[in-house]
């Protein structure tokens, strides 16, 4: 006989048949009706006006009715708030049962039960369970606890329940010290600071000790729960670690991979150096093996974690890359995640047997791994220098396949290809154009697109090839519509006689007759250019590229950090900080990597902040975004707008607004250079052109938009002005006056005057020159004094000026030299503004390109500085600092140390880097700077005391 | 914690839900439902999916979806590692894990899963200590339940619950004292079309069959442990004792259970049984190609091979085969396009091959994959990685038991690309 019966039904209607049955007078009849009852409860139908009856036959001493009658009641509960009660009598009075089994399964089930009036009568039973000589009933009730919490956190807090629960971490038995750490941590979850979990090396002990002895899944509580903790050294670190790799070699898969946590977490604050922490690398590399070997969707998760760990630690499992090869019966997304992994691990060492592998796989049946694979070879190639080649002819052979989808796989990452060495292998280009035709897909028909364009010189029929895509311009997607536009004006600049009429009616359909704001203000924009100056034109879209990194698509390292300590949870799995998609978890606290500390060693010396978190920039990976980010960084315009939008003040007006549109799309087009081109660090000669000029180019209806953007350069705080100084004594002008400051104002800078007569006869006639200077900066106009000076009266005059003069490099670099003419004599004096004046609003880089360039800028441009007496803290420094943008791009807090990176933007396009660091309650900060042109480092620094001292 | 289960078979039809907090409704596996007819194969829904409030994580085992739901952040391999031990323990009470026999014991299988976890916190999940809270099912039982009236639940509490051997459970008492080990070696491996091995690894299980009356504790010693690159045990191995002489010391569950998993990968070290001569090939125009398949015995150590089967899955567009085996007999499915090759017994002296042409659908193209050769074998006696169990002793317990050891080596996803 199988429980099939129970769902038979006779005629009268099941219903009623039951209650007939559940109000019998013999037992067995009745536990058949609740069996009855469950089954139908089961498979979802609502049996729940059957509650009276069931519940009813609660009173009983056969354990098993009393069991079934509970899980009815856990389901039903809910929905029949005042019967339940009912119930109550018997909950308590079974609490109170000899058998422990009795006294468990009541509170168990109370607990579950989640009606309010219920809860209130749990409180008392619950806390003699709390306290009960029997430990599996103290387990149950560490469990209930949390259950109570979820439905009356208020009641859980007044009865004191939570420091009952703390208590029974040190209990004896391991079993209800693992179910406390469970609770606990549940409860945490919604309290993030209520330090439930107070950790300290008694309470780890006891953790410790009962880790060996719990079940696997206490151990996972107990691991989960250690994690969490920050050892006080690297020898308290090193205990812990050796007493949680026995873990590694359980059956569970969960007990393992929680253990990998702890582990790889713990061993940030080992020394490099110790023989213990190599012994501790070999030891991981086997379980996150064997863990490949488990059943698929284990295997999923562990490899979305080996993702991470390869990343952190990319030593535990260099010489395992054959774990990772794919085998034809995974499951799709074992394959895949398999695949990223054998390219995070793919060396100069491995490179051969891993392209072999990659080729394999290129011909399988399923489009989505092939496509991936192939993609796959490219990441390679930009990987691994000394493989490129292979790559490439690798990538031909598939080419050659003509598989469609193959084809167009290849050819976008064969512009990866290009864009990572330039001049090495166009030699291809031939062959990809023969496939031009079976191109479908938006991003390979953009990246070809960008291919013919960018080395339009070298194709024969360029021309021809990118008119054939302007046929059907409005059917492609915004993608292939902006490269076409770029490519289309490449080639115009590159070959401008015969592609005049395609670069106007691309112009055209971009600026009038798309709606794409996009499409068509960088319409506008080229228009522009290449209508005021062909030669700026040229500079800013021929710009030499930045080279793509090989870690294009690594996790960015404070978010790899934070993952790591969340390693074999589901951020792991999506590889997103658990405050990103966590339902409920309100302000999760972000976990960081411990710092390493030796015992001996001071906080304060500069190794510990590289060592801190891997995240330093030093250790960091140089990272330029690649994938699907061509245009961005071809045109940054989408990358760095205006930092704030608000009206523009009064005195800019519509002409301000003109320039300063030019100049910001200016500045944060050749912005796309910054790292990789040569030009842009080196020297101060390659200012780039901001052409007043512009001002008469004709303003289209599409204009006024951007002219909305340009004017709309506001700043937050004020900029820092130093406060006038006499530059000029009368004594030494026969009369003539002259103080002043220098300061910038809605992105223009101004030279502020005073000028004051102190002579008897009137003067008139001012004029105003600058020598050659290393800025560049030079009047942006005739010096505004309309009136004649008479004697004794004073007159303010603001010179707003360019930076497009003629260059000089002085000594001290931001000497300025300026002459004064009036209708006595010519004046000269010489006067040092703040560098900070250069300083521009678009300086606020990405935070990878930063890393990236933080790395590349040798470090023998480093300088340090000491600011004294600074009682700012350090968001207060920040924005102040920003005021005078200079921009605080990320900050990182270790051991109560802020670290704040920042970046500045000279006004010529020389990028400033900087680290500053503020301890609590240390008035003294610590600056280093970073510049491809040291020089400026001196200036910058005394800019920072500046700004920070006012 | 762990919200909700819910049983759903390879058709996407819901045949049991339980929920140990508040009742998900059955809506929420829409989003699995969905990802499901996205996949191409059942066993390519993605394990964890996400949806606007829940988690869903999923196992594929048996033909059936195992279907949880969790709310908040839960380890995922906890949740998987759970759903495995739900199929296990089903498997465990019925004899096989299937849509029926879960129909047909709706009732035990429900408080089962309420004894397996509280509140999503898992409370039992020992199989030796879930049998004593509620009785498998056995036809004597039934039958002196109907007559006597008494129930499958136990009404004491278990006593391995609470004991720091959880596993085992005390009073434990049979007339004959034995304990059989089987050492299981699964080869898995990826050759080249040349034969070459790209990939080889060995996947090794102890399994354990111990009927011994009492606390026996038992010690079992390998000749050769250093060959093992990792290991993973049963919670009820001593971890010290293996750490400091590489010996397995353990109090054992009763009845069957996995002691221990190994993996041996230094690639010098697999030896590969069998090797595949193959060519699938494909005329220039399109219209057909050839097939043959030659297998022979290659690193045996002087045992025979059997259950040689060799499975292709041959490209879509193949119209039909015509095929001939000099041994054993082959099958093949003209819907799924998979060819199954069963040989038996592998005999050196006359090596069984498989050859013939292949005719593709009328104007299809040659065919761009390489279909791959699933290889599937068994070897009896045999351990191929060479480990050899040394002796195992008692302690603890005054009988003499009666010990076994038997080796088998056998295909794991041992693959032949062509």
């Amino acid at each position: 006989m199988t429980d099939s019966k129970y769902f038979t039904t006779t005629k009268k209607g099941e219903i009623f048949e039951l209650k007939a049955e559940l109000n019998s007078d013999k037992k067995e009849k009745k536990k058949e009706a609740v069996k009855k009852v469950i089954a139908s409860m089961t498979v979802g139908k609502d049996v729940s006006a059957l509650f009276p009856d069931v519940v009813n036959c609660m009173q009983t001493d056969n354990l098993e009715l009393k069991k079934l009658v509970y899980l009815y009641l856990m389901n039903y509960a809910k929905s029949q708030p005042d019967m339940a009660i009912m119930a109550v009598n018997t909950f308590v009075k079974d609490c109170e049962d000899a058998n422990p089994l009795i006294r468990a399964l009541a509170v168990r089930t109370m607990g579950c039960i989640r009606v309010d009036k219920i809860t209130e009568y749990l409180c008392e039973p619950l806390r003699k369970c709390l306290k009960d000589e029997d430990p599996y009933v103290r387990k149950t009730a560490a469990v209930c606890v949390a259950k109570l919490h979820d439905i009356n956190a208020q009641l859980v807090e007044d009865q004191g329940f939570l420091d009952t629960l703390k208590d029974l971490i040190s209990d004896s038995n391991p079993m209800v010290v693992a179910n406390a750490v469970a609770a606990l941590s549940e409860i945490a979850e919604s309290h993030p600071n209520s330090n439930l979990l107070d950790l300290n090396p008694q309470s780890i002990n006891k953790l410790l000790t009962a880790l060996n002895e719990c079940t696997e899944w206490g151990q996972i509580f107990i691991l989960d729960c250690l994690a969490n903790y920050t050892p006080r050294d690297d020898r308290e670190s090193q205990s812990i670690c050796e007493r949680v790799t026995p873990r590694l070699s359980h059956a569970n898969s969960a007990v393992v991979l929680s253990a990998v946590k702890v582990l790889m977490k713990f061993m940030e604050m080992l020394p490099k150096d110790l023989d213990y922490y190599g012994t501790l690398l070999k030891k991981l590399a086997p379980p996150l093996v064997t863990l490949l070997s488990a059943e698929p969707e284990l295997q999923y998760v562990a490899l979305r974690n080996i993702n991470l760990i390869v990343q952190k630690r990319p030593e535990i499992l260099k010489h395992e890359m054959k774990v990772f090869f794919v085998k034809y019966n995974d499951p799709i997304y074992v394959k895949l995640e398999k695949l990223d992994i054998m390219i995070r691990l793919a060396s100069q060492a491995n490179i051969a047997q891993v392209l072999a592998e990659l080729k394999e796989y290129a011909t399988e049946v399923d489009v989505d791994f092939v496509r991936k694979a192939v993609r796959a070879i490219g990441r390679c190639a930009i990987k691994v220098e000394q493989s490129a080649e292979r790559c490439v002819s690798t990538l031909l052979d598939l080419i050659q396949t003509k598989v469609n989808y193959v084809v167009q796989e290849a050819i976008v990452v064969i512009k990866d290809i290009f864009r990572k060495y330039p001049n090495k292998y166009e030699s291809v280009i031939a062959t990809l154009c023969e496939n031009l035709d079976s191109l479908d897909e938006p991003e390979a028909r953009a990246a070809m697109i960008w291919i013919v364009g960018e080395y339009a010189e070298r194709i024969d029929n360029a021309d021809e090839l990118l008119e054939s895509f302007l046929e059907g311009f409005h059917d492609e997607s915004t993608q292939v519509q902006l490269q076409l536009l770029t490519a289309i004006v490449k080639l115009f600049l590159k070959k401008p006689t015969e592609t005049q009429e395609l670069v106007q009616q691309v112009l055209s359909l971009a600026t009038q007759d798309s709606d794409n704001p996009d499409l068509r203000d960088r319409g506008y924009i080229y228009w522009r250019l290449l209508s005021t100056d062909p030669v700026a034109a040229k500079e800013v879209v021929l710009a030499e590229k930045p080279l793509i990194s090989e870690e294009t698509d690594l996790i960015e390292p404070t978010l790899l950090e934070e993952l790591i300590c969340h390693i074999g949870t589901l951020a792991s799995v999506y590889h997103k900080p658990p405050s990103a998609f966590v339902e409920g978890s309100r302000g999760v606290m972000h976990k960081r990597l411990p710092a390493r500390t030796g015992s001996g060693e001071s906080t304060e010396s500069p190794d510990v902040g590289t060592a801190a978190g891997g995240s330093a920039p030093e250790a960091a990976p140089s990272i330029i975004p690649s994938q699907g980010d061509l245009l961005g960084d071809l045109l940054n315009l989408d990358m760095a707008p205006p930092t704030t939008s608000g009206p523009p003040p009064p005195t800019t007006g519509m002409q301000m607004g003109g320039m300063d549109l030019l100049g910001g799309g200016l500045d944060s087009l050749l912005g796309g250079d910054l790292g990789g081109s040569p030009a842009m660090g080196a020297g101060f000669g390659a200012a780039p052109a901001v052409m007043p000029a512009s001002l008469n180019a004709p303003v289209g209806g599409g204009l006024g938009d951007l002219f909305d953007l340009g004017g709309g350069v506001g700043m937050p705080m004020g900029a820092y002005i130093p406060p006038k100084i006499v530059w000029l004594p009368a004594m030494k002008a026969k009369g003539l006056e002259i103080s002043g400051t220098f300061a910038r104002r809605a992105g223009v800078i101004q030279m502020e005057l005073i000028l004051t007569n102190k002579a008897m006869s009137i003067m008139t006639d001012f004029a105003i020159q600058f020598n050659r200077n290393s800025f560049g900066l030079a009047p942006a106009g005739p010096l505004q004094v309309l009136t004649p000076l008479g004697p004794n009266q004073t007159i303010e005059v603001s010179l707003p000026l360019s930076t497009v003069g003629p260059v000089m490099k002085m000594d001290p670099l931001n000497n300025l030299q300026v002459a004064v003419k009036n209708n006595i004599d010519v004046f000269y004096f010489s006067c040092q503004y703040p560098i900070s004046m250069l300083f521009v609003e678009d300086g606020k880089m990405e935070r990878q390109v930063f890393l990236a360039t933080w790395k590349d800028i040798p470090n023998d441009n480093e300088s340090q500085f000491q600011i004294k007496d600074c009682h700012l803290n350090s968001d207060a420094a920040s924005s102040k600092l920003q005021g005078s943008n200079i921009f605080t791009i990320a900050k990182r807090t270790v051991e109560g140390q802020d670290m704040l990176y920042m970046s500045i933007k000279l006004s010529n396009g020389i990028w400033v880097l900087a680290e500053l660091r503020v301890q609590a309650g240390n008035p003294n900060y610590t600056i280093s700077l970073k510049c491809r042109a040291p020089e400026v480092s001196q200036c910058v620094f005394q800019c920072y005391e500046a700004v920070l001292k006012n | 914690m762990i919200n909700s289960l819910f049983l759903i078979n390879a058709s996407g039809d819901i045949f049991l839900e339980k929920h140990w907090k508040s009742v998900v409704s059955r809506s929420v596996c829409d989003y699995f439902l969905e990802a499901k007819e996205k996949a191409l194969e059942p066993e390519d829904v993605p394990p964890v999916i996400h949806t606007p409030h829940h988690y869903l994580i999923s196992i594929y085992r048996d033909k059936l979806f195992f279907l949880s739901v969790i709310q908040t952040e839960v380890p995922p391999l906890f949740v998987i590692e759970f759903l495995h031990r739900v199929a296990e323990m089903i498997q465990d009470y019925f004899g096989e894990c299937s849509e029926t026999v879960v129909k047909d014991n709706m009732v035990m299988v429900y408080e089962l899963l309420e004894e397996m976890l509280d509140n999503g916190f898992p409370l039992a999940t020992e199989s030796n200590v879930l049998k004593e809270m509620i009785r498998p099912p056995t036809i004597l039982r039934s039958v002196v339940n109907t007559l006597t009236g008494t129930s499958n639940v136990g009404d004491t509490l278990p006593t391995g619950q609470l004991s720091t051997i959880p596993w085992r459970r005390a009073g434990v008492k049979y007339t004959n004292n034995e304990a059989y080990f089987d050492v299981v070696e699964e080869i898995d491996a990826i050759l080249d079309q040349s034969g070459t091995t790209v990939f080889a690894e060995i996947q090794g299980v102890v399994e354990a069959c111990v009927k011994l009356s009492g606390m026996p504790d038992l010690t079992l010693s390998f000749m050769n442990p250093r060959l093992l690159d990792d290991v993973s045990f049963h919670p009820c191995v001593r971890y010290k004792r293996w750490e400091s002489e590489r010996v397995l010391s353990f109090i054992p569950p009763d009845g069957n259970f996995t002691l221990m998993t190994y993996h041996v990968n230094a690639q010098n070290l697999v030896a590969i049984p069998v090797y595949v001569k193959q060519s699938i090939s494909f005329f220039e125009s399109g219209s057909g190609g050839r097939l043959d398949v030659t297998v022979g015995p290659k690193q045996t150590m002087g045992k025979t091979v059997e259950g040689v089967v060799v499975t292709v899955h041959l490209p879509k567009t193949i119209l039909s085969i015509n095929l001939t085996a000099t041994q054993g007999s082959y099958t093949y499915d003209n819907g799924t396009k998979l060819l199954v090759w069963d040989i038996g017994k592998l005999n050196p002296q006359k090596l069984p091959n498989l050859r013939g042409s292949l005719s593709l659908q009328a104007g299809a193209p040659k065919p761009e994959e390489n279909p791959s050769l699933n290889i599937d074998l068994k070897i009896q006696q045999l351990a191929i990685s060479g480990l050899k169990v040394n002796r195992l002793d008692m302690f603890g317990e005054k009988y003499k038991p009666f010990k076994g050891v038997k080796y088998i080596t056998k295909a794991g996803k041992f693959q032949v690309r062509t």
